[in-house]
C-alpha cells in the first residue's frame, strides 16, 4: 500500500489552499467584530448624549414636583409613581396568567392541532404592534367595562400585551427541565400537579421570572399603547390606587420633547435617565435571579 | 458458565412461565400486547414475577425490555401513543383496570432510572419526596436515615444531608435515587440497567445493594449485562425480537437454569454469544 502512495507523483497530491481559507476566516471575525461594535458604540452613544444632557437635571427636586409649565418648577413625579403603580398591577395580572397558560402548554395540554394552533397564535400575538393592544384596552377596558383613563386600564392592556412573551419564555424554561425529572417524581406516586408544582416549577423559576421582569421592563418602555388609552394628560396629583387617573414616563418624555422650549428638551434627557435607571434595575435583578436559582440548583 | 451447550428442551414454556403451576406470583401479565402508534413493541407476554425475588430481564437492543418494565408501574402511559391491552395483575389485581389510579400504582411499585436523576434538591430533600407527595406525616428525619442506610449511602452521606443531590458522584446519585425510591416503602422495585451509567466499583455496590434488597422486597431489574444478571438474580426472563418485529418472552425460568439449561434454541444462542 505505501509502495504504492509513494509511487504517485507529488505534482498530483491535492494540496488545498491553505492562505485563502486562513484568509476568509480573518474577514468573517472582522465583520463579526465590527457588528457587534456597531451595537455597542450606538448604545455608548445614546448613553453618552442623554447623561450629558440630562443627569445635572436628575435630583430631588426633578423626582418630587409635579410637571409644570415653568421649566425650573418641572418634575416627573406623577409620571414615575403613575409607571409604577401600573408596573405593579401589570405584574399581578400578567405573571399568574402567563406563567398558568405556559404551564397548562407544556404539561397538560394535548398534542393536538387545537394545542397548536393555540401555541402559533401565542408566537404571533407576541408580534403584533403594541398600537393594536392600545386600541383593544381602549375599546375593552376603558370604554366597555367604563374603568376610565385609568392605571388599572392601562395595567390590564399592558398584561395584555406582555402576555405572550411571559409565556413564551415560561414555556422555554419549563421545557428545558429534563423529562428524567418528571419521571422521577412520577415513579414515586406524586399526581401531575404535585409533579409540576415540587418538581418543574421549581426547576424553570429562574427563567420563567427571568423572562417576566423582561417583559415587564418592556412595559415600562412601552408607550403608544398607554397614549391611545388616554394616559397624555397632564396630572398634578399622586395616582394612590388602581382606580386612579395616570401618566407614566415615557410619555411626559414625549410631552416635553413636543414641547418648543430648550429648557424641556433637558427635562426629557432627565426622564429618560431616570426610566433608564429602572430599567436597568429590572434587567439587573433579572440577571442576579436567574444566576441565584442556577447556583441553587448546581 | 453460561458456555454449557446442552439439547435443547421442546419451547412449550414460553407460554406456561411457572412450570410447576405455582400460582405464588406478586405480579402476572397476560396476553400483554403494547404498541408506540403503530409501532408493536410487546407480543403476547405471560409472565410471573414472584415476590422476594430478583427477576432479571434480558435479550438484545430493542426487545421491548425496558418497556415491559414500565408496564409494572403504568410510566408507559405518559407517553401519548402508547398502548397497551391484556392485563399486569399485581397482588390479584388488575392494575389496569380502569378503578385503579396509576399514582397508587407508583407508590407501591417504585422505579430506578438508566441514568441517576435525582431532584435539583438536597440529599435530604430528595429522600423525603416521596413520603412528602404521598401524604406522609410522621417522623420525615427517621425516614430519611432509614432508607439512606438501607440503599447503603448513610455514612457518606450523613454528615451533609443539605448538600445538594447533584454533588453526589454517578454511583452515589443512583443510590440516592434507590434511598428515594425505598423512602415510599414499596414492595416491587423496578430497576432499569441501573448500572450502565456507573464504573465497575459503583456497579459492584449497587449489586451488593440488590441482593441485600431482595430480603424485603420483589426486584425487577433490566440488564444489558448477562453477567450480571447472573451474579444478582434468582430468576431470569429471556426476551427477543420476533417475526412481527415486536418484543417476545422466550423463556423465564430460574437463573442458574437458563444459563445452564435453556429451553429454548434462542436462549441459548443469545447467551453463548452467538447471537445479540
Amino acid at each position: 500500500m505505501s509502495a504504492q502512495a509513494d509511487a504517485v507523483p507529488a505534482a498530483n497530491v491535492w494540496r488545498p489552499s491553505q492562505a485563502r481559507r486562513r484568509w476568509s476566516g480573518w474577514l468573517f471575525y472582522g465583520l463579526a467584530v465590527v457588528s457587534t461594535l456597531m451595537g455597542l458604540v450606538m448604545l455608548g452613544a445614546l448613553l453618552f448624549d442623554i447623561f450629558t444632557d440630562g443627569v445635572r437635571e436628575v435630583d430631588w427636586h426633578f423626582l418630587s414636583n409635579y410637571p409644570s409649565r415653568i421649566a425650573d418648577n418641572a418634575g416627573l413625579r406623577s409620571a414615575l409613581l403613575g409607571s409604577l403603580w401600573m408596573l405593579a398591577f401589570t405584574a399581578i395580572i400578567a405573571f399568574p396568567l402567563g406563567v398558568g397558560a405556559a404551564i397548562y402548554l407544556e404539561e397538560y395540554a394535548p398534542d393536538n392541532w387545537l394545542t397548536r394552533f393555540i401555541q402559533l397564535n401565542i408566537a404571533n400575538l407576541a408580534g403584533v404592534p403594541s398600537i393594536v393592544y392600545g386600541l383593544l384596552g381602549l375599546g375593552l377596558f376603558v370604554r366597555w367595562l367604563e374603568l376610565g383613563r385609568v392605571v388599572l386600564a392601562g395595567s390590564m392592556t399592558m398584561a395584555l400585551l406582555i402576555l405572550p412573551l411571559i409565556i413564551v419564555a415560561s414555556r422555554e424554561a419549563i421545557r428545558a427541565v429534563p423529562d428524567s425529572l418528571r419521571e422521577g417524581s412520577y415513579a414515586l406516586g406524586a399526581t401531575r400537579w404535585q409533579m409540576v408544582r415540587q418538581t418543574v416549577l421549581p426547576s424553570a423559576a429562574g427563567g420563567i421570572l427571568t423572562g417576566t421582569i423582561l417583559a415587564l421592563a418592556r412595559a415600562i418602555g412601552e408607550t403608544a399603547p398607554l397614549i391611545t388609552i388616554g394616559a397624555l394628560t397632564y396630572v398634578a396629583f399622586d395616582p394612590n390606587g388602581p382606580l386612579d387617573i395616570f401618566t407614566v414616563l415615557p410619555i411626559q418624555i414625549f410631552n416635553w420633547v413636543s414641547l418648543p422650549q430648550k429648557e424641556f428638551h433637558s427635562l426629557a434627557a432627565g426622564g429618560i435617565v431616570v426610566l433608564l435607571v429602572v430599567l436597568l434595575t429590572a434587567n439587573s435583578l433579572a440577571v442576579y435571579l436567574r444566576y441565584r436559582m442556577q447556583r441553587r440548583l448546581q | 458458565m453460561i458456555n454449557l451447550r446442552i439439547d435443547a428442551q421442546p419451547a412449550d414454556a414460553v407460554a406456561t412461565p411457572s412450570e410447576n403451576g405455582q400460582t405464588d406470583a406478586i405480579l402476572m401479565t397476560r396476553s400483554l400486547n403494547f404498541w408506540y402508534g403503530s409501532a408493536y413493541v410487546l407480543e403476547n407476554v405471560n409472565c410471573d414475577v414472584r415476590p422476594r425475588e430478583v427477576t432479571a430481564i434480558i435479550g438484545p437492543s430493542g426487545c421491548g425490555k425496558s418497556t415491559f418494565l414500565r408496564c409494572f408501574n403504568r410510566m408507559n402511559e405518559l407517553i401519548p401513543t402508547a398502548r397497551l391491552e391484556g392485563s399486569v395483575v399485581f397482588r390479584n389485581r388488575d392494575i389496569y383496570d380502569r378503578a385503579v389510579d396509576p399514582v397508587e400504582v407508583r407508590r407501591q411499585v417504585g422505579m430506578v432510572f438508566q441514568k441517576p436523576n435525582p431532584f435539583p434538591k438536597s440529599i435530604y430533600e430528595n429522600v423525603a419526596y416521596g413520603p412528602r407527595v404521598n401524604g406522609y406525616k410522621g417522623d420525615m428525619d427517621e425516614i430519611v436515615e432509614t432508607s439512606l442506610k438501607r440503599a447503603a449511602l448513610w455514612d457518606e452521606v450523613k454528615d451533609d444531608l443539605k448538600k445538594s443531590g447533584l454533588a453526589l458522584s454517578g454511583g452515589q446519585q443512583q443510590r440516592l435515587c434507590i434511598a428515594r425510591a425505598l423512602a415510599v416503602q414499596p414492595d416491587v422495585l423496578l430497576m432499569d440497567e441501573p448500572c450502565s451509567a456507573l464504573d465497575p466499583i459503583a456497579t459492584t455496590r449497587i449489586e451488593d445493594l440488590i441482593r441485600e434488597l431482595r430480603e424485603q422486597l420483589t426486584i425487577i431489574i433490566v440488564t444489558h449485562n448477562m453477567q450480571q444478571a447472573a451474579r444478582i438474580s434468582d430468576r431470569t426472563a429471556f426476551f427477543t425480537v420476533a417475526e412481527s418485529g415486536a418484543g417476545v418472552l422466550v423463556e423465564v425460568n430460574d437463573t442458574q437454569k437458563l444459563f445452564t439449561t435453556p429451553t429454548d434454541p434462542r436462549t441459548e444462542a443469545y447467551i453463548t454469544g452467538r447471537f445479540g
